[in-house]
């Protein structure tokens, strides 16, 4: 899991670079000890100024830095998830199905981990997890794109009207009439054929 | 004599000649590559001098497993052996090689970090794991890191089409084998709902020493936050200073197709930071002569004279280098310190003086387990410093 932007900490702001450089570093040195490697990055912006600090653990320690060196983007996620409204229909959905059928996984197991135990959980959790996808892909909800050629004709089928959806949503939202005309008969179109 | 795997060295002893020679075929020594360049790093491709490589990986699922987190360790065996076989079956043109990654001993999966043969989440993660790789090191298949397969192809320069072409076709090698787990909706699906969709990472390592020299560097972060792109250190390190080397890639997978995501990057997103590093480099040429020259001049002068160096350090300074042997060559610069640098000659006996592969040569064998590993043991800190030093020192007066 490789951990894609600046994020805030009770410490300050951790940015991207060094976000990333605990995941990628190979050995960088601590500034404090010289010795250790250095696995807590800290960025400090003031008004002008941008200050990196990199140290080890322990130096961090000492120094009364409790902050987690290895924060992953999956934690974040998780950070996100935890975040969320209290909806009272996704606390709903959630007391429903606390655990996936499938491979027993909890939104609890996904908050820790960030990462989910099979891929029936997109289905078991998808009020909680939509939202989530949608921020993390920048509004995108449905996938295009390569479909495997050794899927169904039905499943293809299927991708094809996802999307054909999503643009007929866009057309309309975007009041293109036309193009959403000629989206809605080509659905149609798909359904009946 | 370094062997991969343990096991399959005593199960030699009773095998069967052809099960010998298959296994000597699919296992690599790494002592066969660690003294070379590898191909992506050969200061070939488009663009190389601010580009150094391309890089484009998929990440998938087999249908009718759990992902990784939910597997046991003899599913996530099951789910090894399956792949490996898989992927050691394609005909990509190479030898192709099953490296365990679970089984080699800590050094070597350094080294395959440095490499950027496999993650540093796949070298230290847990459970049964593998890679396998094509000797030229164009292709890795990780398997089992976060998800089942992991399948990254790197070409030097900006090639990323050539790259999308390539993984595409091995995709469909893969597929034909194996049932992916897909979604209609949601397309290819992944342990991490940020890979979700094509499940594509598009990335590009970039050396940008004219911006920061020329304290322009905040336009490139700027552009990168712009355009929602994800900004890394190269060899790990996580300042800026650190060799100027940077990789950036997409953080949208899901509601964009592959190939619109790769014709951004390389129509939009690299030619407008490649000409941020390109201009900065004219202006330091027009108006910053000195502080190009004292930065090159200082560079080689430590380089060739320190006794000891350390991995980040010789990074910072042989990014100098790289700099002013890219001005000379494609901007035909022309200042006392990159004089000097045309005036040196190469180990291999260059006429054309110092090349940039030959410092990207010195960039990667003079990494902490490269240098390990060519050098046939375990050294400390104080000894890998002296021993770097040494290479370098050996390469810049020859």
């Amino acid at each position: 899991m490789q951990p894609e932007r600046g994020f805030e900490t009770a410490y300050g702001l951790i940015c991207s670079f060094c976000a990333a450089c605990w995941y990628n570093n190979i050995y960088m040195r601590c500034q404090i000890c010289q010795q250790n490697e250095a696995t807590v990055h800290l960025t400090d912006i003031s008004e002008k100024h941008r200050t990196e600090m990199h140290v080890c653990e322990l130096c961090a320690q000492q120094q009364g830095l409790t902050v987690k060196s290895h924060i992953s983007l999956n934690e974040l996620l998780s950070g996100l998830l935890a975040a969320q409204p209290a909806d009272d229909d996704v606390l709903g959905e959630l007391k429903e199905e606390a655990a996936c059928p499938r491979c027993g996984f909890t939104l609890e197991d996904f908050r820790r981990t960030g990462l989910l135990g099979c891929p029936a959980d997109y289905r078991a959790f998808e009020k909680a997890l939509m939202p989530l996808v949608e921020k993390a892909h920048d509004g995108g909800t449905s996938h295009c794109g390569k479909v495997p050629s050794r899927l169904r004709t039905g499943a293809r089928k299927e991708n094809r009207l996802w999307n054909l959806r999503r643009l007929l949503d866009e057309a309309v939202r975007g009041e293109d009439y036309e193009k959403a005309a000629v989206l809605r008969d080509e659905i149609q179109k798909l359904r009946s054929g | 004599m370094r062997v991969w795997c343990v096991k399959y060295r005593v199960s030699l002893c009773n095998a069967s000649k052809s099960a010998a020679a298959r296994w000597r075929l699919n296992h690599m020594k790494l002592t066969e590559i660690s003294g070379n360049l590898n191909e992506w790093l050969s200061d070939s491709g488009p663009m190389s001098d601010v580009v150094l490589s391309s890089r484009i990986r998929l990440a998938r699922n087999l249908a009718g497993y759990n992902f990784l987190g939910g597997c046991t360790d003899g599913e996530r065996s099951e789910i090894l052996k399956r792949l490996k076989d898989v992927l050691l079956g394609l005909d990509l043109g190479d030898r192709m090689f099953y490296i365990s990654v679970h089984r080699a001993p800590k050094l070597d999966r350094n080294f395959l970090v440095e490499r950027h043969l496999i993650s540093r989440h796949h070298a230290f993660g847990k459970g049964p794991r593998g890679a396998v790789v094509a000797q030229r090191e164009f292709f890795t298949g990780m398997i089992n890191e976060e998800d089942h397969l992991r399948m990254q192809v790197i070409r030097s320069g900006c090639q990323l089409r050539r790259c999308a072409e390539q993984i595409d076709r091995i995709d469909d090698m893969v597929e034909s084998k194996v049932d992916y787990a897909f979604d209609a909706r949601l397309g290819y699906l992944t342990a991490c709902p940020t890979n979700l969709g094509t499940a594509i990472r598009v990335s590009v390592m970039l050396h940008m020493p004219a911006l920061k020299m020329a304290g322009q560097i905040e336009r490139f972060f700027n552009a990168c936050r712009d355009m929602n792109l994800a900004v890394r250190g190269l060899f790990g390190e996580g300042s800026e200073a650190a060799g100027d080397f940077y990789q950036i890639s997409n953080q949208v997978s899901l509601g964009v197709a592959e190939a619109d995501i790769v014709s951004r990057f390389e129509d939009q997103v690299i030619p407008e930071i490649v000409e941020y590093e390109t201009a900065a480099r004219h202006f330091l040429l027009a108006d910053r002569v000195n502080v190009l020259d004292d930065k090159i001049s200082r560079a080689l002068a430590l380089l060739k004279n320190a006794q000891l160096i350390s991995s980040h350090e010789a990074l910072f300074l042989l990014s100098h280098l790289r700099l002013g042997v890219n001005m000379l060559r494609h901007m035909g610069a022309e200042s006392p310190a990159i004089r000097r640098l045309s005036s040196l000659r190469g180990a291999g006996g260059d006429s054309e003086g110092l090349s940039i592969s030959m410092i990207n040569k010195l960039f990667l064998l003079t990494l902490p387990a490269h240098l390990q590993i060519n050098r046939g043991e375990q050294l400390d800190s104080a000894h890998r410093d002296a021993l770097r030093a040494e290479i370098i020192r050996s390469t810049l007066s020859s």
